[in-house]
């Protein structure tokens, strides 16, 4: 029978390391990503769900980091804000464009955002204004009113199709 | 940390699952997307002190189809059905309802069995699966039940599912031909659980007359609204915006919704008409036979 834990040992791909820890089953994939590894560009809003801040990739998609636990992200490819830009420290496209629309004030909710749209766009290169709106339903912005944000990422779609379309 | 302590599991096969559960009754919960656990732990209204988190159970996300049933499985997520041709070309009520659940990141994780077996009464998939007539497999490791959904919800977040039961599977009945559909709700913002969301299907008959008419509701009780006397009175009639609009007022002397936080009783009984009238002319719209 499948053994009952209080303490599990982990691997996860976080960022294109792996990782090896041992966490309490307890512990949400953001505590972990926080406080086990100090990557605290992943936020925390609300901690039920609700406000998109801690939005991280695993295996590719976007999640919540609030409503999973380290545990169940072992084995798998975890994806964070500090992951996003070059090894130089060069932003990554969509970083860009939010930092030439003025996409953030405050910054709280920008990790949760970035992550969101680089899922989005890795799935859809050519969206619609409506399709962005609906695919940053789940973030909440206290600040920008969203207009920013939405601009930014159509721009940021654009730029992450012209070396595409420069390649071939 | 905010989840309260507890013991957890991941057993690799249905049938550990279901020893545990079997063991440990009520003591134990299921974790399948957490998208609406997670959120009771971090708020602590539940503690439960063991959890069986199911998400490495192999071979049980298939969504198929067999003897006119759609059949999804355990491990289903949002994400997979709202994406799932099958789904879109065998049942487009249940491709509709499914992309309104949520949003994308609860979507990638929250799974169909979870969404029932959690049963808010807010929530798309028991609707749809009252307006269909659809089934909840129910298994454990003492065998298997089949319930109708209307033998399935109970009431507020309660249904018949004992502590050492899972949701195994959903069974929802293929839309047949020169069939439409809607799935129709309001929220107050995008993504968010709708005051109120209406699940309607027509079939028509080849004269064109409503062949079955199946309609339920979100949002007005603590289980889905059932339309039945609704439904009845569409049965057998020629399709009409008059006879739509006398179906919806028959749901508004119908449902008896309370108030809460977010709407009074009397503005959910007006949405339920308003949103049963839009989505049946949406159905007769798609079934595509307007100009027969
Ligand atoms: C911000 C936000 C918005 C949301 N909006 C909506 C919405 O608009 N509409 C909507 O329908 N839902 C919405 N949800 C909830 C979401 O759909 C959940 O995915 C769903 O309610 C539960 O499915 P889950 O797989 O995540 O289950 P979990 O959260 O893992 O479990 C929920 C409950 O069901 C039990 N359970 C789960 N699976 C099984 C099973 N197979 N057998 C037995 N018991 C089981 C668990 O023990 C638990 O009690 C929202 C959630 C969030 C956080
Ligand atoms: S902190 Fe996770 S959704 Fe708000
Ligand atoms: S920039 Fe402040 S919350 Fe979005």
């Amino acid at each position: 029978m499948a053994e009952l834990l209080e303490r599990k040992r982990i691997t996860v791909r976080v960022n294109g390391r792996e990782v090896e820890d041992e966490v309490e089953v307890r512990t949400t994939l953001a505590d972990w990503l926080r406080e086990g590894l100090g990557l605290t560009g992943t936020h925390l809003g609300c901690e039920h769900g609700v406000c998109g801040a801690c939005t991280v990739l695993v295996d590719g998609q976007a999640v919540r980091s609030c409503l999973m636990l380290a545990v169940q992200a072992d084995g798998t490819e975890v994806r964070t804000v500090e992951g996003l830009a070059g090894p130089e420290g060069q932003l990554h496209p969509v970083q860009q464009a939010f930092l030439e629309h003025h996409a953030l004030q405050c910054g709280f909710c920008t990790p949760g955002f970035l992550m969101t749209a680089v899922a989005f766009l890795e799935e859809n290169p050519e969206p619609d204004e409506p399709s962005i709106r609906e695919a940053l339903s789940g973030n909440i912005c206290r600040c920008t009113g969203y207009q920013p944000i939405v601009e930014a990422v159509a721009d940021a779609a654009g730029r992450l199709r012209a070396p595409a379309r420069a390649a071939g | 940390m905010k989840p309260p302590r507890f013991a957890y599991a991941a057993p690799e096969s249905l049938e550990e699952a279901l020893e545990l559960l079997k063991e440990h009754g009520s003591e134990a919960k299921v974790l399948a997307g957490g998208q609406s656990l997670m959120p009771m732990l971090n708020l602590r209204l539940l503690k439960p002190a063991i959890l069986v988190d199911i998400n490495r159970l192999p071979g049980r996300d298939r969504i198929d189809e067999a003897e006119g049933m759609l059949r999804v499985g355990l491990l289903v997520r949002h994400r997979q059905a709202e994406r799932s041709p099958l789904v879109r070309q065998s049942l487009p009520l249940l491709a509709e309802a499914v992309r309104q659940i949520g949003h994308p990141q609860i979507r990638n994780r929250g799974t169909l069995c979870g969404s029932v077996a959690h049963a808010d009464p807010a929530a798309e998939l028991p609707a749809v699966l009252a307006a269909l007539g659809g089934q909840v497999v129910l298994r454990s490791a003492g065998g298997r039940r089949v319930l109708p959904a209307d033998q399935f919800f109970l009431g507020f977040l309660t249904t018949a599912l004992e502590p050492e039961e899972v949701v195994e599977e959903l069974r929802l009945p293929v839309a047949p031909p020169r069939t439409g559909a809607a799935f129709l709700e309001f929220s107050r913002r995008a993504g968010d659980f709708a005051l109120v969301g209406v699940a309607a299907q027509l079939a028509f008959d080849a004269a064109g007359r409503i062949a079955a008419a199946g309609l339920a509701l979100t949002g007005v009780g603590g289980t889905p609204f059932k339309a039945a006397s609704a439904e009845a009175l569409l049965r057998g009639q020629a399709p009409s915006a008059r006879l739509f609009a006398e179906a919806a007022e028959r749901v508004r002397e119908e449902v008896d919704p309370e108030a809460d936080i977010h709407a009074s009783a009397e503005y959910r009984r007006h949405l339920a008409q308003v949103l049963t009238r839009r989505a049946l002319e949406a159905a007769w719209r798609r079934a595509g036979l307007e100009a027969a």
